[in-house]
C-alpha cells in the first residue's frame, strides 16, 4: 500500500531508487555479517586452540570488529615505489565488486531475490570466476616479489579448481533440470532427505573443498602463505587498501557458503515437513557452512602446492566426472527418482 | 533515441576503445587487461541482444580463465618493449592490407540478405535462451558437437605430448606416494621400563 | 591388495581428515588456559627478570663500586657506566644509565655484580612516552631500588640457597 504510493509519487524514478533499496538491504547486512565474521573466526578459532579469543572490546568483545575497521581506516595507505599505482588501487576494487554483485541472484526466500534470472548459476560462476583478477592485479602491480608468486600461485589455483567446481553444479543442474536458483530450491523440497547432499554427495564435498581453495582458505592459502611468503598477493597493501581485501575474503566466504546451502543443503527449506520454511533456516544452514570453513582453518595445516595440484587434476576432477556419469546413466533407468 | 541504444552505443563505444587499447598499449599487462574489458563489454553488448546463455558464457570462459591464464604468462614475461616496435612500420603495407581485405569480407557479408531483417520477435513468456540452445546442440547439431569435442580433446593431447619432456635423472616426489605412508610404516614403539645408567658405567664416561 | 581397498575407503571417505576435526571439535568444549591479565595475572619467580634498580646498603651508601663488569658483559651494549674517585677514596660511578630499549633482559648483569648492586625486578608493568622515557640513569635506577629494596631483598634470600 504506502509502496503504491511513493511508486506513483516519484514516477520514472521509482524503479532505479527501489531497485538501490534492495541492494542496499542486501549489502549492509552483507557487511555486517563479514565483521562479525571476523569476530566470530577468531573467537571460535581461539576456542579450538584452547584460548579464549577476543574479549576486550566491548561486551563479550562484540565491539571488536568495529573497532579494527576504525583503525584499518585511519591508517595510511603506503604506495609501494615502483609499483603500477593505477593497478594498485584497482585492485582491491577488482576483488571486492564480484563478491558483492553475485548476491543479486541469491534468492534468500521464496520470492525474496533482487534479480530471478533464468541463467542465475551461471551468472554466479561467471561472477566469482572475476575474483581472480584482484588477486592476479594485486600481486603483479606491487611490484614485490613475495606478492607475485602469491599471485602466481592464487591464478593457477583458481581457475584449476573451477573446474571441479563447476563439474559439481553440473550435477545438481542435471537434478534440479534448471539454472534459476529459486527453482533448484524448490525442486529440493520434501525434507532434509530430499536436499541433493545425499544422491550428489561426492558433488557436496568437492564443491565445499573446492570452495575453500576458492577462496584461498586454509588449508589451501598458499597464496598467502605467511609462512613461507609473508601474506602473498597482499603484503604491500595496508589501511583501507587491505581492509578491502579482508572484506572481499570474507563477502566470498558468505557467498560460497550461502550458493552450498542453496544448492546441497535445500536454501530456505525446513529440515523436517511439515515446519514452515523460511529465511531463517537460509541464515542457519549458512552459518553452519561457515563455522566448517573456520573448523577447517583451525584443524588443517596448509597444503604443499603440488598437493594442491593433484587434489583438484587428479582427484576432483575424475570424481566429479565419474559421478556425472552414474548420474546420466541412472536417470535413464526407472531409478531416476533417485536423482531429483 | 531509445534507452537500449543509448546503453548499445555506449558499450559499443568502450569496446572499441578497450579494443584499440589492446594493440595501442606499451605495457603487454594493461594490454592483457583491456582485453578483459572488450570480452566483458562484449558480453554487455550480447546480453542487449537477450543471448544471456552465450553472453555469460564469453565472460566465464574467456574472462574467468582463457586471459587468467593469458596475463599469467604475460606477467611472467620480460618483454622487451623497444626491441618489439622496431620493425613496427615495416610490416605496414602487409597489415593494411590484411585490414582491408577484413574490412571488405565484413562488409560483403553484413550487406548481404543473411543479415537483412527486422527487429526481432519478442520472445514469449517462459522462453529460455539457454534451454533453446541446449536443444539445438543436443538434437540437430550433436554430431558436429560431439566432433568439435573430439578436436578440441587431440588439441589438448597433443599439446600435452609436444611439452612434456621426460629429462633423466631428475628428482621428484609423487604425492601420491607420499599420502600413502603409514605412521606404522615409519616409526616404531619400543616399550621399555625405566632404568638408571649403571654405577661402574657412568665411571667410565666420566674417565673417558 | 586388502590394504590397497582399505587404503582407498580411508582416502575417500576422508576418515583421517574427520578424526583430525574430531579432535579440534573436543578441545573447542575443553576448559581455557587463557589468564585473562589484568584481572588474573601468571605466578612470577623470585628469579623473575623485569625492569632493573640499583641498589643501597642498609646505611644509605650506594652499592656499585663501578667495576664495570656488567657493562662489559652486557651483550646488548645496553649499560654505560662513567667512574671518577670520591672524596673518601672509595671508587664510584658518576654515570650509570641503562637503555632499555636496547636491553634484552637476559640477567647477566645481574649475574656478573659482585656486590649485588644492580637487579632485575619484578616490575614489567611500565612504559615510556617519549623515546627518551625509557632510557634509565643512576638516579631513576637508585629510586627504583629505593622503593622496591624490601621484595628486591626477599626475592636474593629465596634465591641464595640455590647460588
Amino acid at each position: 500500500m504506502t509502496l503504491d504510493y511513493f511508486a506513483n509519487l516519484l514516477g520514472p524514478v521509482w524503479l532505479p531508487v527501489w531497485t538501490l533499496a534492495k541492494i542496499v538491504a542486501i549489502v549492509a547486512p552483507l557487511l555486517l555479517g563479514v565483521a562479525y565474521l571476523t569476530y566470530a573466526e577468531r573467537r571460535i578459532i581461539g576456542y579450538m586452540q584452547v584460548r579464549l579469543g577476543c574479549n576486550r572490546v566491548g561486551p563479550w568483545g562484540l565491539l571488536q570488529p568495529i573497532a579494527d575497521g576504525l583503525k584499518l581506516m585511519f591508517k595510511e595507505i603506503v604506495i609501494p615505489s615502483g609499483a603500477n599505482k593505477g593497478l594498485f588501487i584497482l585492485a582491491p576494487v577488482l576483488a571486492m565488486a564480484p563478491a558483492l554483485a553475485a548476491w543479486a541472484v541469491i534468492p534468500f526466500a521464496d520470492g525474496l531475490v533482487l534479480a530471478d534470472i533464468d541463467a542465475g548459476l551461471l551468472y554466479v560462476m561467471a561472477i566469482t570466476s572475476m575474483g581472480v583478477y584482484g588477486v592476479v592485479l594485486a600481486g603483479w602491480a606491487s611490484n614485490s616479489k613475495y606478492a607475485f608468486l602469491g599471485s602466481m600461485r592464487s591464478a593457477a589455483q583458481i581457475v584449476s579448481y573451477e573446474i571441479a567446481m563447476g563439474f559439481a553444479l553440473v550435477g545438481v543442474l542435471m537434478s534440479a533440470q534448471s539454472l534459476n536458483l529459486t527453482d533448484i530450491v524448490q525442486a529440493q523440497a520434501g525434507g532434509f532427505w530430499h536436499w541433493y547432499w545425499l544422491p550428489l554427495f561426492p558433488m557436496f564435498i568437492v564443491y565445499l573443498v573446492s570452495g575453500t581453495a576458492e577462496l584461498n582458505r586454509a588449508p589451501f592459502d598458499v597464496a598467502e602463505g605467511e609462512s613461507e611468503i609473508v601474506a602473498g598477493f597482499h603484503v604491500e597493501y595496508s589501511g583501507m587498501a587491505f581492509a578491502i581485501f579482508f572484506l572481499a575474503e570474507y563477502a566470498n566466504m558468505i557467498l560460497v557458503a550461502t550458493l552450498t546451502s542453496t544448492l546441497f543443503l535445500g536454501g530456505w527449506l525446513s529440515p523436517i515437513p511439515g515446519v514452515p520454511d523460511g529465511i531463517v533456516w537460509l541464515l542457519a544452514k549458512i552459518s553452519f557452512v561457515l563455522f566448517l570453513f573456520l573448523w577447517f582453518r583451525a584443524t588443517f595445516p596448509r597444503y604443499r602446492y603440488d598437493q594442491i595440484m593433484r587434489l583438484g587434476w587428479k582427484v576432483f576432477i575424475p570424481v566429479t566426472l565419474v559421478w556425472l556419469l552414474v548420474e546420466g546413466a541412472v536417470m535413464q533407468t526407472p531409478w531416476s527418482y533417485l536423482f531429483h | 533515441m531509445e534507452f537500449t541504444s543509448l546503453v548499445f552505443y555506449l558499450f559499443s563505444a568502450i569496446l572499441v576503445l578497450a579494443g584499440l587499447r589492446v594493440i595501442t598499449a606499451k605495457n603487454p599487462v594493461h594490454a592483457a587487461l583491456s582485453l578483459v574489458l572488450a570480452f566483458f563489454t562484449a558480453g554487455c553488448i550480447w546480453m542487449l541482444l537477450e543471448a544471456e546463455f552465450l553472453a555469460i558464457t564469453l565472460v566465464l570462459v574467456y574472462i574467468g580463465a582463457v586471459m587468467v591464464l593469458f596475463l599469467f604468462v604475460v606477467m611472467m614475461l620480460d618483454i622487451n618493449i623497444e626491441e618489439l616496435r622496431k620493425g613496427f612500420w615495416d610490416n605496414l603495407p602487409l597489415a593494411a592490407l590484411v585490414a582491408i581485405l577484413m574490412v571488405l569480407e565484413m562488409g560483403t557479408v553484413l550487406s548481404g540478405s543473411y543479415f537483412d531483417y527486422a527487429a526481432p520477435l519478442a520472445k514469449p513468456e517462459g522462453y529460455s535462451n539457454t534451454k533453446e540452445l541446449g536443444m539445438l546442440l543436443y538434437t540437430d547439431y550433436v554430431y558436429p558437437f560431439e566432433l568439435a569435442a573430439v578436436v578440441l580433446l587431440v588439441a589438448m593431447v597433443a599439446a600435452i605430448g609436444l611439452t612434456l619432456r621426460r629429462r633423466p635423472g631428475r628428482k621428484w616426489v609423487d604425492p601420491a606416494q607420499q599420502i600413502k605412508v603409514k605412521r606404522g610404516d615409519r616409526i616404531r614403539l619400543v616399550s621399555m621400563a625405566p632404568q638408571k645408567p649403571s654405577a661402574s658405567k657412568a665411571d667410565e664416561e666420566e674417565e673417558a | 591388495m586388502i590394504s590397497r581397498i582399505k587404503h582407498f575407503f580411508d582416502t575417500f571417505l576422508l576418515t583421517e581428515l574427520v578424526r583430525g576435526m574430531a579432535l579440534t571439535g573436543r578441545y573447542f568444549y575443553a576448559r581455557k588456559i587463557t589468564i585473562e591479565y589484568p584481572e588474573e595475572r601468571a605466578p612470577q619467580s623470585p628469579r623473575f627478570r623485569g625492569l632493573h634498580a640499583q641498589r643501597r646498603y642498609p646505611n644509605g651508601e650506594e652499592r656499585c663500586i663501578a667495576c664495570k663488569l656488567c657493562e662489559a658483559v652486557c651483550p646488548a651494549l645496553a649499560i654505560q657506566i662513567e667512574s671518577e674517585q670520591r672524596e673518601d677514596g672509595s671508587r664510584r660511578t658518576t654515570r650509570y644509565d641503562i637503555d632499555l630499549t636496547k636491553c634484552i633482559f637476559c640477567g647477566f648483569c645481574e649475574e656478573a655484580c659482585p656486590v649485588d648492586a644492580i637487579v632485575e625486578t619484578r616490575i614489567y608493568e611500565y612504559h615510556g612516552e617519549q623515546r627518551g622515557d625509557l632510557y634509565y640513569t643512576k638516579d631513576m635506577l637508585l629510586a627504583v631500588g629505593d622503593k622496591h629494596e624490601a621484595q628486591i631483598a626477599q626475592d636474593k634470600a629465596a634465591d641464595a640457597p640455590y647460588r
